[in-house]
C-alpha cells in the first residue's frame, strides 16, 4: 500500500467515525469519547516506542499532570470553564512537556531495560505525590470536576458536542504527529531507533534528539490529561499509578508501535475490552489478557501489522519459512 | 523508647525486612543478569506463592510442609511460562516485558477467581510467633526467622555459583552469553534453569511472606516496586548485589518512615529515579 | 444480540448469581430498574461481591418483588477506578435507564458518582462510601444524593466518650494514612478530648503498609491506650507485629480494623481489642440471627457490614415503594419520604438526619471467642458491650459549630498534646 493509499485510509476511516459515533447511543459515544481521549497519551508513547525507540514505563505521570492541573484550576480558580478553556490546554501541553524536560535530563542517559527501569520509577514519583500533597490534589479522595466548558455556543456537557470536540484535538494531535514524524527530525529518530552509533558517528547529538522527543511526548500527554479530566469528571492518583502506564503501553504494541493510528486501534480495542465488555460478562479480564498474551506472541507487530505480514506470507508462501522471523520487531 | 534501644531495633526490623526483600529480589536480579528479561509477573509469583501454600495448609495443616510445595509449585509456573511463551519470543526484550506483564493480569484474575478475593493471612507455627527478650527489646522470632532463612538460601546460592561447575556456567552466562555459547555452554538450558530458580525464590518469598504481610490481591504490584528497587539499587545480574540492594532497601525503607513519616511515599522511589539516573545499571550492575 | 444470547450472559454474570424471576405479563405491575456500581474486578473484587451479595439476598427473600414493582437489578463492575465508576454509572442511567443506581466503595467514587446524580437528576444511595463531607459541608452539591450506610467519623464521636469513661487519659492513635483514616481518628480525637482525654501521639502508616517496623518503636511509652484506624491487609499485621514486639496496653480501634471481613482470618492477637460499628454480627436479636445464618449458609462466609448495609438499604427501597403503592414516585419525593421514615433494620433502629445521613445505634463491640447462634466450633466474634443509640453524623456536637470547622484531616484536630 503507497504512502498516499495509506493516508487516504486513515482519513476514510476517521470520517466513518466521526459520522457513526454519534448515531449510537451515548454510552457508546462516552466509551468512543474516553477512547480517544486516552489514544493521545498511546500515540505520544509511540513517538518515544515505535519511532525512537524508548520504552516508557512512566507516561501515565504527564496525563496526570495535565489532568490535575485542569482540575485544580476549575475548582479552586474557576478557571477553564469558559472561552479560558483553551488557555487550560496550552496550560497542560505545557505543563506535560515541562514535566518531561526535568525527568528527561534523568532519564534519557539510560536505554533499553534501564530506560523502562527509571520511567517506571518516575511515575511512581508522581503517584506518591498526587497521594501526599492533600492540600493540592485532594489526595486519595481525588478533585471533582462538577462543569464542563462552555464556549462559543457549545456547550460540552452534551455528549455529542464534547465527543467532537475531542475528536478535533485528536484528529489534530493525529495530523501534528504525523508531520513530525516525516520530518527531517522525525527520520533521525527512526535512525536513532534502529542503529544509534551509527547517528553518533554521523554527527547527530542523539541525546537531544532523544530528550526533545521525549519533551514533544509530554507535552502531547499533558494535552490528554487535560481531556482526560473533562471526560471522567474526577482526577485521582488513580490516573496516574503503574497500570495506567502499562496500559498505554500494551495498548500502542497491540495497536502496532511506529504506525501512530495503532494506538487508537488499541485504545479502542482495550476500552471495548475493558468498559463494553464487562457489562456483558464477568470473565473480561480473562479476554483481555488472551489479546495482550495472543498479540505479543503471534502479532509483533501489532495489529497495524496484519497487512504487511499478510503480503509477506504470501510472498513466501512458496518457501517454508517461520512467519515470525519475517516480521521485524520494532526495537 | 531510649536511643540506642530505637536504633537496635530499627536496624533489626530493618534487616529482617531486607531478608525477605533478598528472596524476592535475587530470584529478579538472576533472571535479569542470566536472560535480560525484566519479569514483571514476578510480583504474581510472589502472591501466587503464598495462595499455594495457604491452599496446602488447609488441606493438610502443615506449615512445614507448605513451604517446599509452594516454591515448587511457582517453579514449574515459571518454567512453563519461559518454555511455552517467553522462549519463542527469541531476545526481544520488551514484548517479553510486556508478555510477563499480561501474564501479571491473567494470573490476578485466575487467584481471585480460585481463592476468593479474602484477606488472609499465614498462620505459623506458634513457636514462631513468640518474641525473644534480649535486654528488655522484643525481638519477634518471626523476623529471626526470616533472617536466618534469607541467610541459608543467600549461602546455598552464593556456594552454588562459586563452587560448583553448574555456577561457573551461569557467571559465565551472565557475563557475556555470546562468548559462553562459544565455548559450548548450553545458554538455553541454562535460561530455563535460572527462570525456574528465580520462580522458586519469589515463591518462597512469598509463603514466608504470607505471614509477614498477608496474602491478598493486589499484592502482587504492590511488592514488584520493592523488587525493582533490590534488583536496581544492587544491580541487575549480582547476586551479592542483590544482597545488598536488600539490605539498603529494607533498612532505608525502615529508617526513612521512622525517621521521616513525612515522605514515606519517596524514600523508596526517589532514590531509585536517583541511583539510575546517575549509574543506569544500578550500583553494582555489570553491563 | 438475540434474546436468548442476552439471558445467557446475564446469567453469567458470576458475582450476581441472580435468577431472573418470570417477567410479569400480568400489565400493571411496574418495573424498577435498580443500577449498581461496585468494584467486581481488581483488587477490592471480594468487598465488592459482599456488597452485591447483601443486596442480592434481600431480593431474594422478596421474590425481586417490591410492594407490587418488579425489580430489576443491573450490577456494573467499577474495577476500584472512580472514572470507570463514573462511565458505568452513566451506561446505567443512559443505556439501561434505571430509576436509581446504588452502591460505591471508596470515598473517592462516592465523591465521582455524587455528581453523576446531580447531572443527569437520578438518585444516588451511598450503602458504604462513608465520606463524611458528602453529607456535610459538600451536601448542598448533590440534592440527588442519599446515604443509607454510615460517615466515616461517626461511630468515632461515641468512641471517644466510651474512652474516657474507661478511664483512659492519654492515647496515642495510629491511623491509614487516607482521608477515610484522617476522618475516623479526627472524629475520636475531637471527642475523646471534648471529655478530658489527650491524644498525645498521632502516626500514619501508609494505606497499605505491612511492615509497621518502623512506626511501633516510635509508639509514646505514657499512654494508656492504643487506637489504631486500619484496613483490610493492614488489619491483619497491625495487631500482630503489635503483640510480638511486646505490647501490653490495652488495643482500641476503628471499626473497620475489627470488622468481620478480616475478622476470619484473625487470631488471639485481638482477643479483646474494643472497636465501634454500627454493625456487628454478632448482634444477638432474632433478626440478625436469622440474617447471619442464611448468609453464612449461601455465602460461606459471615457476613461483615459491607453486606449488611446494602440488605437493609434494598429493605429501606422497598419500604418506600411499597408506601407508593409499587410505582417509584420520582427522585426528589424518593428522598423526601425516605428521609422520613424510620425503620427497624439489621442493625436497629434506623432513621435520617436532615442532611440525608443515617441516624442510628453504635455498637461498642469487643473480639471474643466463642459459639454464637448454635454454631459448633469456637470462632472469633465482635461481642456488643455497649450500645449508643440515635447517634448521628455530628454525635454529641452541635451541627452549626461542627460545620465551622474544617473536615477532619491529617492535622485536624490538631495534636495539641503531642510533645
Amino acid at each position: 500500500m503507497t504512502n498516499q493509499l495509506k493516508v487516504l485510509a486513515v482519513v476514510a476511516a476517521l470520517a466513518a467515525l466521526a459520522i457513526i459515533v454519534p448515531n449510537t447511543g451515548s454510552f457508546v459515544i462516552l466509551l468512543a469519547t474516553r477512547a480517544l481521549a486516552f489514544a493521545i497519551l498511546v500515540m505520544s508513547l509511540d513517538i518515544l516506542l515505535g519511532f525512537t525507540g524508548l520504552a516508557s514505563m512512566g507516561q501515565a505521570a504527564y496525563l496526570g499532570v495535565g489532568a490535575y492541573v485542569t482540575a485544580i484550576l476549575a475548582t479552586n480558580y474557576q478557571f477553564g470553564l469558559a472561552m479560558d478553556f483553551w488557555i487550560v490546554i496550552v496550560l497542560g501541553i505545557f505543563a506535560g512537556a515541562a514535566l518531561a524536560a526535568v525527568f528527561g535530563l534523568l532519564a534519557i542517559r539510560a536505554s533499553g531495560v534501564y530506560f523502562l527501569m527509571i520511567t517506571l520509577a518516575l511515575g511512581q514519583c508522581v503517584w506518591g505525590l498526587a497521594y501526599r500533597w492533600n492540600s493540592l490534589t485532594g489526595g486519595d479522595n481525588g478533585i471533582n470536576l462538577r462543569a464542563k466548558p462552555k464556549f462559543a455556543g457549545l456547550d460540552l456537557s452534551h455528549d455529542v458536542t464534547f465527543f467532537f470536540v475531542v475528536f478535533g484535538f485528536f484528529a489534530a494531535s493525529l495530523l501534528a504527529m504525523y508531520v513530525l514524524v516525516r520530518s527531517p527530525f522525525g527520520r533521525s529518530l527512526t535512525g536513532i531507533r534502529e542503529r544509534e552509533l551509527r547517528m553518533q558517528i554521523l554527527g547527530y547529538n542523539t541525546w537531544l534528539h532523544k530528550y526533545i522527543a521525549f519533551i514533544i511526548a509530554g507535552g502531547f500527554g499533558g494535552l490528554s490529561g487535560v481531556l482526560w479530566a473533562h471526560t471522567a469528571g474526577i482526577v485521582s492518583p488513580e490516573n496516574v499509578v503503574l497500570t495506567t502506564s502499562v496500559d498505554a503501553l500494551l495498548m500502542a504494541v497491540l495497536g502496532g508501535a511506529g504506525t501512530l493510528v495503532g494506538g487508537v486501534i488499541g485504545s479502542f480495542i482495550v476500552f471495548g475490552l475493558r468498559e463494553y465488555l464487562s457489562t456483558l460478562v464477568p470473565w473480561w479480564q480473562y479476554a483481555l489478557g488472551a489479546v495482550y498474551v495472543l498479540t505479543i506472541l503471534y502479532l509483533p507487530t501489532g495489529l497495524m501489522g496484519i497487512p504487511e505480514r499478510y503480503r509477506q506470507w504470501r510472498a513466501s508462501s512458496g518457501k517454508r519459512e517461520d512467519p515470525k522471523a519475517l516480521a521485524s520487531a520494532p526495537s | 523508647m531510649d536511643s540506642l534501644n530505637f536504633w537496635v531495633i530499627q536496624t533489626f526490623n530493618g534487616v529482617s525486612y531486607g531478608a525477605l526483600l533478598f528472596l524476592l529480589g535475587a530470584g529478579l536480579s538472576l533472571i535479569f543478569g542470566v536472560m535480560r528479561i525484566v519479569n514483571l509477573a514476578h510480583g504474581s509469583y510472589f502472591l501466587l506463592g503464598g495462595y499455594v501454600a495457604l491452599t496446602v495448609i488447609w488441606t493438610t495443616g502443615s506449615w512445614v510442609l507448605s513451604i517446599p510445595v509452594a516454591a515448587v509449585t511457582i517453579a514449574v509456573v515459571g518454567l512453563l511460562m519461559e518454555r511455552v511463551f517467553l522462549r519463542p519470543l527469541g531476545f526481544d526484550p520488551l514484548r517479553q516485558v510486556l508478555l510477563t506483564v499480561g501474564f501479571a493480569f491473567l494470573f490476578q484474575q485466575a487467584a481471585l477467581d480460585i481463592w476468593t478475593g479474602n484477606n488472609f493471612d499465614i498462620n505459623p507455627p506458634d513457636a514462631l510467633t513468640d518474641s525473644i527478650e534480649v535486654a528488655g527489646l522484643f525481638l519477634p522470632l518471626y523476623r529471626v526467622f526470616m533472617i536466618a532463612t534469607a541467610l541459608a538460601i543467600g549461602i546455598v546460592l552464593w556456594l552454588a555459583m562459586e563452587k560448583t561447575r553448574l555456577g561457573a556456567q551461569v557467571r559465565a552466562t551472565v557475563d557475556d552469553a555470546q562468548m559462553a555459547r562459544g565455548v559450548g555452554i548450553d545458554t538455553s538450558r541454562i535460561s530455563m534453569m535460572i527462570f525456574s530458580l528465580g520462580a522458586f525464590l519469589a515463591g518462597l518469598g512469598g509463603v514466608i511472606g504470607g505471614a509477614f504481610l498477608g496474602v491478598y490481591p493486589g499484592l502482587d504490584f504492590e511488592i514488584l516496586p520493592l523488587a525493582f528497587a533490590v534488583v536496581i539499587i544492587g544491580g541487575m545480574g549480582s547476586l551479592g548485589g542483590a544482597a545488598i540492594g536488600a539490605l539498603i532497601v529494607g533498612l532505608a525503607d525502615n529508617f526513612g518512615k521512622a525517621l521521616f513519616p513525612e515522605i514515606s511515599y519517596f524514600t523508596l522511589y526517589a532514590p531509585m529515579a536517583l541511583i539510575l539516573a546517575v549509574k543506569p545499571t544500578g550500583l553494582f550492575g555489570r553491563e | 444480540m438475540t434474546g436468548t444470547l442476552r439471558l445467557r450472559m446475564t446469567l453469567l454474570g458470576g458475582c450476581v448469581a441472580f435468577a431472573l424471576g418470570p417477567i410479569s405479563t400480568a400489565g400493571a405491575q411496574e418495573e424498577l430498574r435498580i443500577g449498581y456500581v461496585a468494584p467486581t474486578t481488581g483488587i477490592f473484587a471480594q468487598v465488592g461481591k459482599d456488597m452485591v451479595d447483601g443486596f442480592q439476598m434481600y431480593l431474594n427473600e422478596v421474590k425481586h418483588d417490591f410492594g407490587g414493582a418488579k425489580v430489576k437489578f443491573i450490577v456494573e463492575d467499577e474495577q476500584g477506578k472512580p472514572d470507570t465508576a463514573v462511565t458505568k454509572a452513566k451506561k446505567l442511567i443512559l443505556q439501561d435507564k434505571v430509576h436509581m443506581f446504588v452502591g460505591g466503595l471508596l470515598a473517592s467514587t462516592g465523591y465521582a458518582l455524587a455528581p453523576v446524580s446531580t447531572e443527569y437528576k437520578t438518585m444516588y444511595i451511598s450503602s458504604i462510601a462513608a465520606a463524611d463531607d458528602l453529607t456535610q459541608r459538600d451536601l448542598a452539591k448533590y440534592p440527588y444524593f442519599m446515604r443509607t450506610g454510615w460517615s466515616s467519623s461517626q461511630p468515632s464521636h461515641p468512641f471517644g466518650q466510651w474512652a474516657c469513661e474507661q478511664g483512659y487519659k492519654k492515647i496515642v492513635a495510629l491511623g491509614a494514612d487516607y482521608a477515610f483514616g484522617y476522618e475516623v481518628v479526627g472524629g475520636f480525637q475531637r471527642a475523646f478530648e471534648a471529655c478530658g482525654g489527650q491524644v498525645i501521639q498521632k502516626i500514619w502508616p501508609p494505606l497499605g503498609t505491612k511492615d509497621f517496623g518502623p512506626y511501633i518503636p516510635t509508639i509514646k511509652r505514657d499512654a494508656d491506650a492504643i487506637f489504631s484506624l486500619m484496613v483490610g491487609p493492614m488489619s491483619l499485621q497491625f495487631p500482630k507485629q503489635l503483640r510480638a514486639a511486646g505490647n501490653k496496653k490495652p488495643v482500641i480501634g476503628g471499626g473497620t480494623s475489627y470488622d468481620e471481613f478480616v475478622l476470619p482470618a484473625m487470631g488471639d492477637e485481638v482477643l479483646g481489642h474494643v472497636s465501634p460499628l454500627q454493625y456487628s454480627a454478632a448482634l444477638d436479636t432474632p433478626k440478625n440471627a436469622a440474617f447471619v445464618k442464611a448468609y453464612r449458609a449461601k455465602y460461606g462466609k459471615v457476613p461483615s457490614y459491607y453486606s449488611e448495609s446494602n440488605y437493609t438499604t434494598a429493605q429501606m427501597i422497598h419500604e418506600v415503594i411499597k408506601k407508593n403503592g409499587g410505582k417509584y414516585p420520582g427522585a426528589e419525593a424518593f428522598i423526601k419520604q425516605l428521609s422520613a421514615m424510620k425503620f427497624d433494620t439489621l442493625r436497629g433502629p434506623v432513621s435520617f438526619d436532615d442532611m440525608r445521613n443515617p441516624v442510628q445505634n453504635v455498637y461498642i463491640k469487643k473480639v471474643e471467642r466463642k459459639k454464637m447462634f448454635g454454631y459448633t466450633k469456637d470462632e472469633l466474634w465482635n461481642t456488643v458491650i455497649k450500645t449508643y443509640p440515635n447517634v448521628g453524623q455530628f454525635g454529641q456536637f452541635k451541627k452549626a459549630e461542627f460545620l465551622k470547622t474544617p473536615v477532619y484531616g491529617r492535622d485536624y484536630p490538631p495534636c495539641k498534646f503531642c510533645n
